[in-house]
């Protein structure tokens, strides 16, 4: 789900839902991004033939201060809700450790989504947008749209199948308009650990998708990653500069939290339900900073979570049609779960009732051996059993249909 | 490696990276856009003078900022300022303009918070370092100002 | 009494400091805060000197509209005031020689404030 400017883009055609005025009716840009992200929570979650109820938690972050869409999000879903914050990196980083629970059992269904909004990013992070300043070249431009992916337990086609949390790290970038040098040397750092781990090569991906490098960035990232002895050939991309069309002019290309998000739940998991891409690896890329730090001159410390999603090629094919919205469900094959199954609706039951939400979600999480082992740096694939991701469609006209109130 | 050896030599990487952008474009709409303002401006100096010929030099002059900083304003609300600020870049930041521009810009923007702790309190945001740097200036020059 | 020359010596002062401004902005990544500021001490600096008022007869607008004048303004208030009425005029000269460019654009911001609201912008360069 994007904005008009994104819909325009060389992707218009994968995105489930181009929103026609980006106020979203509501009296101010934050009260939009909320709407937008409940409109594509809602969405996914109907697109993917479950019914809220079936969801046990929300995983998700936004690029506001305090990550206020989400929780505002949250308020509306009423459901248990766990918030995020990676900057751009927000996406990949609910969609592993969405895996993460669902595969270790501590959910059936999960929702992970974020989003973000052109006008109240700019207006927190930069300036007013009526203020008449020219941009430097390197300057990125801040989506408007998002998505969001359910994460579940049933069988589908598409699956996730290992993940990499990335470490922070800092080349001592500290223009804030130059977040693709910054954000770079750290999905350098994330795809080379994830690759290593996998003993696979980049060749062995028919897609590498970076979140928001933008042009300059993802140049530096070819540049780097060559130094360390891994070819990005043709199968690498980055979404900031697939979202837009070359004749806007959006400098390096766009950026933000729903950036990868909106690429990922459009074009890759249409690839993937497709068959066309058997194996990809997503990489979002966050710049951690605040407008208070680099005030104060601090530099830029960038991160990259990774998450690779690959296509599950005998799996029997339910009604494709063209996608309406980007959802994909994740589906653990190994079945082995029953005992702790019941376990983990007991936790999902406490999370809704309790208050002490935290200290129960530990203990739980220490029982099912999601300890710290798994969400170091290293790649937590060879102990992480596969996943299954399913893109489950609704009919589109039952879509348009809702669409249209 | 020595990481503070690391971070310098990949500053300058990515300054070798970043695209040169074609300079004389842009100071040459900076120098129209900014030559256009000034004889406008002298425009409206003109007019006044002519409508109200009793009124002293620096009057006139006041008169004459006065509405181009209307006009900015409105132009700002409209949200036209800031294409033509994005074009003419410096252009349009030097003249009485750009100051006028930076107060209203914050001021529609936070409108959303209410007025007093939206347009009041953020309509100095980006003009409040003009405001102080011009009392306290003043007051210096002043100063100098006593013993000339 | 309309004289072209004004014209053509007001576009061309005017465009020149806005050229120089531009220099600086690709050179040093500039935010519009600063620039204002810089220029505006250098407004005061020539006034100081007492180069501005020759340069004002000179360049008409172009001397005047530019931030520049602006910050000449101040300075001459407070200059003049503190000839005149000696030290409390070091504290009222600036301000009242200004207050009407300061008034109006405090004026202005706050009425268009209320009528309109921002707008998502459509890319720009």
């Amino acid at each position: 789900m994007v904005g008009p400017l994104e819909g325009k883009g060389p992707l218009k055609d994968y995105f489930d839902y181009v929103i026609k005025d980006d106020t979203l009716k509501e009296s101010s840009f934050e009260k939009s991004e909320r709407k937008l992200l409940l409109d594509i929570i809602t969405g996914a979650i109907q697109k993917s033939g479950l019914n809220i109820s079936d969801i046990q938690f929300f995983f998700g972050g936004d690029l506001l201060n305090q990550i206020v869409s989400s929780s505002f999000t949250a308020r509306e879903l009423s459901l248990p809700f766990i918030g995020l914050y990676s900057a751009c990196a927000t996406m990949t980083e609910s969609l592993a450790l969405a895996s993460i629970f669902v595969d270790n059992n501590l959910a059936e269904n999960v929702v992970a989504g974020t989003c973000t909004h052109f006008s109240s990013a700019e207006r927190q992070y930069r300036f007013p947008l009526e203020l008449g300043n020219q941009r430097p070249p390197t300057a990125q431009w801040t989506i408007t749209g998002g998505g969001a992916s359910i994460i579940s337990k049933r069988k589908s086609n598409i699956r996730i199948n290992s993940v990499t949390f990335g470490k922070v790290v800092d080349f001592g970038i500290s223009d804030i308009n130059n977040m693709g040098a910054a954000m770079a040397p750290s999905a350098c750092d994330s795809i080379l650990t994830h690759i290593k781990n996998r003993n696979l090569k980049s060749e062995d991906y028919d897609m590498i998708l970076t979140g928001d490098l933008g042009k300059l960035g993802s140049e530096i990232l070819i540049d780097l990653m060559e130094h360390n002895g891994v070819v990005l050939g043709k199968n690498y991309s980055d979404c900031g500069c697939m979202i837009f069309d070359k004749t806007e002019r959006v400098f390096m290309g766009g950026s933000g939290a729903g950036c990868s998000a909106s690429v990922l739940n459009s074009y890759l998991l249409k690839k993937l339900k497709n068959g066309e891409f058997k194996r990809v690896l997503l990489v979002s890329t966050g710049a951690l900073m605040s407008t208070t730090t680099s005030q104060q001159g601090d530099t830029i410390p960038g991160i990259a979570h990774a998450v690779e999603l690959e296509y599950v090629p005998n799996f029997k094919k339910q009604n494709v049609d063209s996608v309406v919205f980007g959802v994909k469900n994740e589906n653990v094959k190994n079945t082995k779960i029953k005992k702790n199954f019941k376990k983990s609706e007991k936790i999902a039951q406490k999370l809704k009732n309790n208050g002490k939400n935290s200290a129960i979600l530990e203990k739980n999480l220490k029982n099912s051996n999601v300890s710290s082992k798994n969400s170091n740096t290293s790649s937590p694939s060879s102990k992480q059993k596969k996943t299954n991701l399913t893109m489950q469609t609704l009919d589109s006209a039952n879509k348009s249909k809702r669409r249209e109130k | 490696m020595d990481k503070e050896e690391r971070n310098s030599n990949y500053n300058l990487y990515v300054e070798s990276k970043i695209p040169k952008t074609r300079a004389w474009p842009s100071l040459f709409k900076a120098f129209l856009l900014g030559g256009f303002i000034c004889a406008l401006g002298q425009g409206f100096y003109d007019l006044y003078s002519y409508l109200f010929p009793n009124l002293a030099e620096s009057e006139l002059s006041t008169c004459m900022l006065m509405t181009i900083i209307f006009i900015t304003c409105f132009l700002t609300g409209l949200g036209v300022y800031d294409v033509i600020g994005a074009w003419g870049g410096a252009g349009s930041v030097i003249p009485i303009t750009g100051f006028s521009n930076s107060i209203s810009s914050p001021a529609i923007e936070f409108k959303k918070e209410g007025i007093i702790y939206g347009i009041c309190v953020k309509m100095f945001t980006i003009a409040g370092p003009v405001i102080v740097c011009g009392v306290v200036g003043s007051i210096l020059c002043g100063i100098v100002g006593l013993f000339m | 009494m309309i004289n072209i020359w004004d014209y053509v010596i007001s576009f061309l002062v005017g465009g020149f400091i806005c050229f120089l401004a531009q220099i600086l902005v690709i050179r040093t990544k500039i935010t519009t805060a600063r620039i204002l500021v810089l220029f505006l001490i250098i407004g005061m600096i020539l006034e100081v000197l007492n180069i501005y008022a020759p340069f004002r007869e000179f360049a008409k607008a172009g001397a005047s509209v530019p931030i520049i004048g602006f910050g000449a303004t101040l300075a001459r208030g407070a200059i003049t005031a503190a000839q005149e009425s000696g030290f409390i005029g070091i504290f009222t000269g600036g301000l009242s020689a200004a207050s009407g460019g300061i008034a109006m654009a405090i004026f202005a911001s706050f009425i268009f404030a209320l009528i309109f609201n921002s707008k998502t912008k459509r890319g720009g360069h």
